[in-house]
């Protein structure tokens, strides 16, 4: 059979992951020491576990309401409140969804479709190009600078808008760089978004991991933002939560009543373990945010001083819990340098150009692993730059 | 409390360069307090966490309680500091509760361990009572997990 008359165009024009490639060689070879996961090592803290535990000993084992628990909306609305200074209504501006991806999708969805452009800075998270595309829209690049710390200019986003746009990704803080948009840049970047009327999806997975004393602002909360912000967020990256699948987004009534729509003909409802779970996590667990956050800063500093010292350039990372250095003095591209670390010294690190083209020169080292396993990869990573040198 | 000190006394293995990096401080602030610490007697020493269980003939361990009479004026302090100079006890420590004195104590044999509770301890002035307890097997040692523990279960990229 023609199978490619029988899948969309859409579909199929999607490039695969370019992390996913890379996954399959490193799936053959034994003893790897990897540097490429995106989610924490932390388990998830054992007060959430055991809520979730507790709800199923119950038999708490049925749908949730479409949105959510009212408890888990009250709480997340909750915690944006203190920690964020926005104010949503529990009841109609908070949908509680399968992990963030599920909310970034949704929110696409709603907001475009044929005709329509969406802006997306990269380097940045694999998914909104393809979800773009997906939702008949026409994904457009800008490409974020490492002079610039990654982060988004106004300049950079004038230059891309037509009378197409219609939405603005803002993925900060940063998979895969690091960097975060402080007060000042996103005032700069409302006063562009305003301008053209274009709506932001402002996915803030990482928002509770900023470090160097900088706090997380959402552009939501900028003057006039709040009507015109998709705000995405989850508990797989402050909680350790990955595996649960549960996030959020917090939007207008007007767009949340359209997102709860299309999640209920999708997905009906998020696990409820994961919500009884989430709830938990939401009420007891800032202790647990700041103790993981203070581990990860640790690692940061020694992963991005050990790399600048073996002469790999790297942009100091304020948020998130990854770095990503400049190999371009190594003279290899990004999948050279990574394919040939792996084969000769079995440390796996992900290429930049699988966040974008504009990746080429970088490489992204996640530190979620002990500080035992970095320091040896670092030691292993230095070995191959000598070795690099010395052909 | 110190941060240094959580993490020396997890592995005193890091050079002052990956501590200063960790830490986020110069390396000779970082010197000057491990130096300060090491003089006002914070730091008394640094040692290999071996898991003996993996060392042939290393011997065994027991943990013993000891209710001792104290002495006027000298407490506890008195029979304790005897008791450390013995070279087969690891550690001593009084403690509150239904005994005073924690000893861990270390043999070549059972026998030899026995041998030393009844001789030498039980028959020291002072000592009322002793109860011994060997040591079968050790899974975690000065926050060292000494068993195999769970390999990371993530997948390799993510």
């Amino acid at each position: 059979m023609n199978y490619s008359e029988k899948l969309t165009p859409s579909i199929q024009s999607v490039k695969p992951s370019g992390i996913r490639r890379f996954f399959d060689i490193v799936n053959e070879m034994d003893h790897v020491i990897s540097l490429s996961v995106g989610e924490p090592d932390f388990q998830t803290p054992w007060h959430v576990r055991e809520a979730g535990i507790e709800s199923l000993e119950q038999g708490k084992t049925w749908y949730t309401p479409n949105r959510g628990f009212k408890e888990l909306c009250g709480e997340i609305v909750k915690f944006y409140k203190r920690k964020y200074n926005l104010t949503y209504d529990p009841a109609t501006e908070c949908l509680v969804t399968v992990g963030g991806s599920e909310a970034i999708d949704n929110a696409i969805r709603c907001m475009v479709s044929g005709g329509d452009e969406v802006l997306i800075p990269q380097p940045s998270f694999v998914c909104y190009e393809p979800l773009t595309i997906m939702a008949g829209a026409t994904p457009v690049l800008i490409q974020t600078k490492a002079e610039n710390a990654f982060r988004l200019t106004p300049e950079q986003l004038e230059e891309k808008i037509t009378d197409k746009t219609k939405l603005l990704i803002l993925p900060y803080p940063n998979n895969p760089t690091g960097g975060i948009m402080e007060r000042e840049d996103l005032e700069a970047i409302a006063e562009v978004v305003k301008k053209h009327d274009l709506m932001v999806l402002s996915d803030e997975i990482y928002s509770e991991l900023t470090y160097e004393g900088k706090r997380h602002v959402s552009i939501a909360s900028i003057d006039g933002m709040w009507e015109r912000t998709v705000v995405i967020n989850g508990f797989s990256k402050a909680y350790a939560m990955t595996g649960w699948r549960l996030g959020y987004a917090l939007a207008p009534k007007e767009i949340c009543a359209m997102m709860v729509k299309l999640h209920q003909f999708c997905i009906m409802s998020a696990p409820t373990t994961a919500q009884y779970a989430a709830i938990e996590a939401l009420k007891n667990g800032d202790d647990d945010i700041e103790m993981m956050k203070g581990e990860y800063d640790m690692r940061r500093r020694f992963v991005v001083g050990s790399l600048n010292k073996m002469g790999l350039t790297c942009f100091n990372p304020e948020g998130a819990f990854y770095c990503f250095p400049c190999i371009k003095s190594t003279g290899l591209s990004s999948d050279e340098f990574c394919t040939r670390l792996l084969q000769s010294k079995h440390v796996a690190l992900v290429p930049g150009t699988a966040f974008g083209e504009c990746g080429e020169g970088y490489v992204r080292l996640s530190y979620c692993y002990s500080i035992k396993h970095l320091r040896q990869a670092m030691k292993l990573i230095k070995e191959f730059l000598k070795e690099l040198q010395d052909e | 409390m110190d941060k240094l000190l959580r993490i020396l006394s997890e592995n005193s293995n890091y050079t002052i360069a990956q501590l200063s990096m960790m830490l986020g401080e110069p390396e000779e602030a970082i010197e000057a307090r491990i130096k300060e610490y090491e003089n006002n007697g914070v730091i008394c020493g640094y040692q290999a966490v071996i898991n003996w269980e993996a060392v042939p003939d290393a011997g065994v361990m027991a943990i013993i309680e000891l209710k001792v009479a104290p002495q006027m004026q000298k407490g506890f302090d008195d029979i304790a500091e005897k008791i450390m100079q013995y070279d087969e006890v690891e550690c001593v420590y009084l403690m509150a509760g239904a005994y005073d004195l924690l000893l861990i104590v270390k043999g070549r044999t059972i026998q030899d361990v026995s041998s030393f509770v009844a001789k030498r301890l039980a028959a020291m002035h002072g000592i009322l009572s002793t109860a011994t307890h060997f040591m079968l097997k050790r899974y975690k040692e000065d926050s060292v997990p000494l068993i195999d523990t769970k390999k990371d279960g993530r997948e390799m990229i993510v």
